[in-house]
């Protein structure tokens, strides 16, 4: 048992910590991307995907006609009006963790505390060129420490769960969507999909999620679009895959439902995911049509995340 | 009242204090740039751990961390001894003035303290008349500031029975020092503090109201993460391994207070409440509190829940009433005062005030609720017109000032850019009570870090030391 506002605080903390990471990682494979030559019948368009990738579309052609690499990785990264900024989202975990700091251990806190002092230190100048490189790595870095440290140091209770819940909720909707969008956005509009596909732009899709190597050493063959989708959403022992993230999601609920002696609407929608994934094919899903079973995917997991809020956050 | 500076070294010139010896030789041993680099390293600690506390009312850099002088101060046992008696009478004769003054109010029938300056306090609660708290205790942490000017004379400069802040300092700055100097501190016999926590646990069991049932579940009530003293909450909580709540967390129904958990509410007994009086309870103090609960006060009464510190002890913190303390000695224990009060002009009374307004320029002039250093004016610091300015103050409202000697604090060696030099300290001990009376050997020592400052709080730039209390 623990108060609702610090269990609440913990999950958010997860998110965005998570979600600053997602976003380096799309904004590095991004920068690579608009290096490589066959971007040039495309040019800009890696940009605005990466602008759709991170959900703040709205937010960013309010402010900018146009999805120049400045403009995107000073929305993307810096802009503290961006809620969604890297800056934002390490402020904002920040700024939680300073309101639970007893439910946080010393790593955990040191890590946000850590990354909180070093970040006025980047901007938009200090990433002109290979400085962006750094700072990517950087974020990726902190959040890397803060999930690392939070398993290897948390006490495994209720706290726990609900950090971890936050980072795999989060995960769920981001590898989604960073699938969704290279897959719609990429494409050219008529292209086939396993038709003429850039291999650049599906390489860029398994960077993005750490399974650039990984997939090779799973399936031993050159990338193809059929493979790297039932990779990135069907194998469980792909860390950021769609089933990896229901898989643990199901399991923190699971421990949480044991510990408290109770279950709820949120447990339901967590094993029906998690089934949906399990027993799925991935013929089914190319059928449905890769776009639509991932946006249903996003929905699912957006009404997850708000019963887990219902039933333990909100006190 | 001596007035050559007494500095617990020893000073230069003089001989070296036997506590400091090895201190001494110590530093003559070590470069200073092994000292510079140690002091960077603690600020390094502080600003990584995230121990910093927020000054009101300036621009500038929110989270700021209070300097951290890295020579400790030493206190020789005898001394100790001395002290700690007079702490735990002190506070004793405190907790019984403020358990009178809201029941029988004796100690105003036998027309010790003058009614008029209890019941027309602005810090007099009278919501708490006829409320019985648990074990009659009011102030269960209270910091107890004092001075030094010569090698047997201390002095009380005032009480704080309210919400005394700068218990995690202590407890840091022993943990700083270990791990910075274990050399020096492995030559010493030093007296622990790092049970601090546990007694103060202890304590809030102790006074867990009479409706509790079973284990009394604790929690530590913050304004919230805005609030000055907030690391000092987080700090508290955890390491008492309870709850840190903030009022949105709590709610009262049938007078019982619940917090708001993951699992739904759970029963509430005893708060250690960081939250001032009038924002505890928007039915009975501020309407407009957002820190505080409302009903919370009903749950006090109804003996479902006990607070610490008690509301109404602000009482005696006040710089008027504290003229008395010495009498409440008297009073209430037929003691004779170990402790000796700073002599003190009370701007109420004729006389006193004529006297204060001529002699201000010699004089510490402060308000009666004034605390942190601020509304308080050093005479001989302080220009001819800042001077004339509050003296006008003062004849405006005379009642709201206290006047003091400007007292020769002692010095202690501290780190400054020139080197290792003298500094003016003070002494804020803790001392907890509940069903026992407890006092963790030696407190926070605050250091004014500008040469010849005498104002050490930290809200005025003063920094800290660890507090050596050596064994036998």
């Amino acid at each position: 048992m623990m108060l609702a506002r610090t269990a609440d605080n913990l999950y958010w903390i997860a998110r965005y910590m998570e979600r600053a990471e997602n976003l380096a990682r799309t904004l590095r494979v991004t920068d690579r991307l608009s290096l490589m030559p066959s971007s040039t019948d495309t040019e800009g368009n890696e940009w605005h995907s990466t602008v759709i990738v991170s959900g703040s579309e709205e937010g960013f052609y309010e402010k900018y006609d146009e999805a120049t690499p400045e403009n995107v990785i000073s929305y993307l990264a810096f802009d503290p009006e961006n809620p969604s900024s890297i800056r934002s989202c390490i402020e904002t975990a920040r700024r939680n963790a300073r309101a639970v700091r007893t439910a946080l251990t010393t790593e955990q806190w040191e890590c946000l505390n850590s990354a909180w002092l070093e970040l006025p230190r980047w901007n938009e100048t200090r990433v002109r060129g290979s400085g962006l490189h750094r700072f990517l790595d950087w974020v990726k870095d902190c959040s890397l420490l803060f999930t690392g440290g939070t398993v290897a140091t948390m006490l495994r209770r209720d706290s726990y769960y609900f950090t971890r819940l936050g980072t795999f909720i989060e995960r769920s909707d981001n590898t989604a969507r960073i699938m969704d969008v290279k897959y719609h956005v990429l494409l050219p509009e008529h292209a086939e999909v396993g038709g003429g596909i850039d291999y650049y732009q599906w390489a860029s899709i398994l960077r993005a999620v750490s399974g650039y190597r990984s997939y090779h050493a799973v399936y031993r063959e050159g990338l193809k679009p059929w493979l790297i989708a039932e990779f990135i959403v069907m194998r469980e022992e792909m860390p950021r895959s769609l089933i990896s993230c229901a898989a643990e999601i199901k399991d923190c609920l699971d421990r949480l439902g044991e510990e408290y002696g109770q279950r709820h609407e949120c447990h339901r929608i967590a094993g029906q995911m998690y089934s949906r994934l399990r027993f799925g094919k991935v013929e089914d899903v190319f059928r449905q049509g890769l776009h639509e079973f991932l946006s249903e995917h996003i929905e699912t997991n957006d009404r997850l995340g708000l019963e887990i809020s219902r039933s333990y956050l909100l006190g | 009242m001596a007035q050559a500076i007494f500095d617990e070294m020893g000073g230069p010139g003089s001989e070296v204090r036997q506590a400091y010896r090895k201190l001494q030789e110590w530093l003559e041993e070590t470069p200073v740039d092994i000292l510079t680099l140690r002091h960077e390293e603690a600020e390094t600690f502080f600003r990584r751990i995230g121990i910093t506390f927020a000054v009101y009312g300036e621009g500038g850099d929110p989270e700021r961390i209070i300097p951290f002088d890295i020579i400790p101060r030493i206190i020789e046992a005898a001394e100790w001894r001395f002290v700690s008696e007079g702490l735990v009478q002190r506070v004793r004769a405190l907790n019984a003035f403020i358990a009178d003054i809201y029941g029988a109010q004796e100690i105003l029938r036998a027309g010790v303290i003058p009614r008029d300056q209890v019941l027309l306090n602005e810090t007099y609660r009278y919501q708490m008349q006829g409320v019985s708290v648990p074990e009659n205790v009011y102030t269960h942490i209270a910091g107890i500031d004092m001075v030094r000017v010569g090698a047997d004379e201390f002095y009380v400069l005032e009480d704080n029975c309210r919400t005394p802040s700068g218990v995690s300092y202590m407890l840091e700055n022993r943990e700083l020092t270990m791990r910075l100097f274990p050399d020096l501190f492995s030559r010493y016999n030093v007296a622990p503090v790092d049970h601090y926590c546990d007694e103060l646990m202890r304590t809030l069991i102790s006074v867990a109201p009479r409706n509790c049932q079973g284990e009394p579940t604790v929690a530590v009530l913050t304004p919230g993460i805005h609030n000055s003293a907030y690391y000092e909450h987080s700090f508290l909580a955890d390491q008492m391994g309870v709850e840190l709540v903030e009022g949105p967390d709590l709610y009262v129904m049938d007078d019982i207070v619940y917090m708001r958990t993951t699992q739904g509410p759970k029963r509430v007994d005893v708060i250690y409440r960081r939250v001032d009086d009038e924002f505890l309870d928007p039915l009975t103090f501020r309407p407009d509190s957002i820190l505080g609960v409302a009903g919370l006060m009903n749950a006090y009464r109804a003996g479902n829940l006990n607070l610490t510190n008690a509301v109404g002890a602000g009482i005696a913190d006040d710089k008027a009433i504290y003229t008395y303390v010495p009498k409440m000695v008297e009073f209430y224990l037929g003691e004779q005062p170990i402790l000796k009060n700073v002599p003190t002009w009370r701007c109420s009374e004729k006389d006193d005030a004529a006297y204060v307004i001529e002699h201000m320029a010699e004089l510490v002039v402060k308000e009666v609720h004034g605390s942190g250093g601020y509304g308080m004016l050093v005479g001989p610091k302080a220009t001819k017109q800042e001077v004339e300015d509050f003296a006008a103050r003062v004849k405006a409202a005379p009642e709201k000032y206290i006047a003091q000697p400007t007292l020769a604090l002692s010095t202690c060696p501290t780190f400054v850019n020139e080197g290792v030099a003298p500094r003016h300290v003070d002494l804020r001990p803790f001392i907890l009570s509940g069903k026992k009376i407890k006092v963790v050997p030696g407190g926070l020592t605050r250091v004014a870090m500008r040469e010849g400052s005498l104002v050490v709080n930290s809200s005025q730039g003063g920094g800290t030391k660890d507090t050596w209390v050596l064994k036998d």
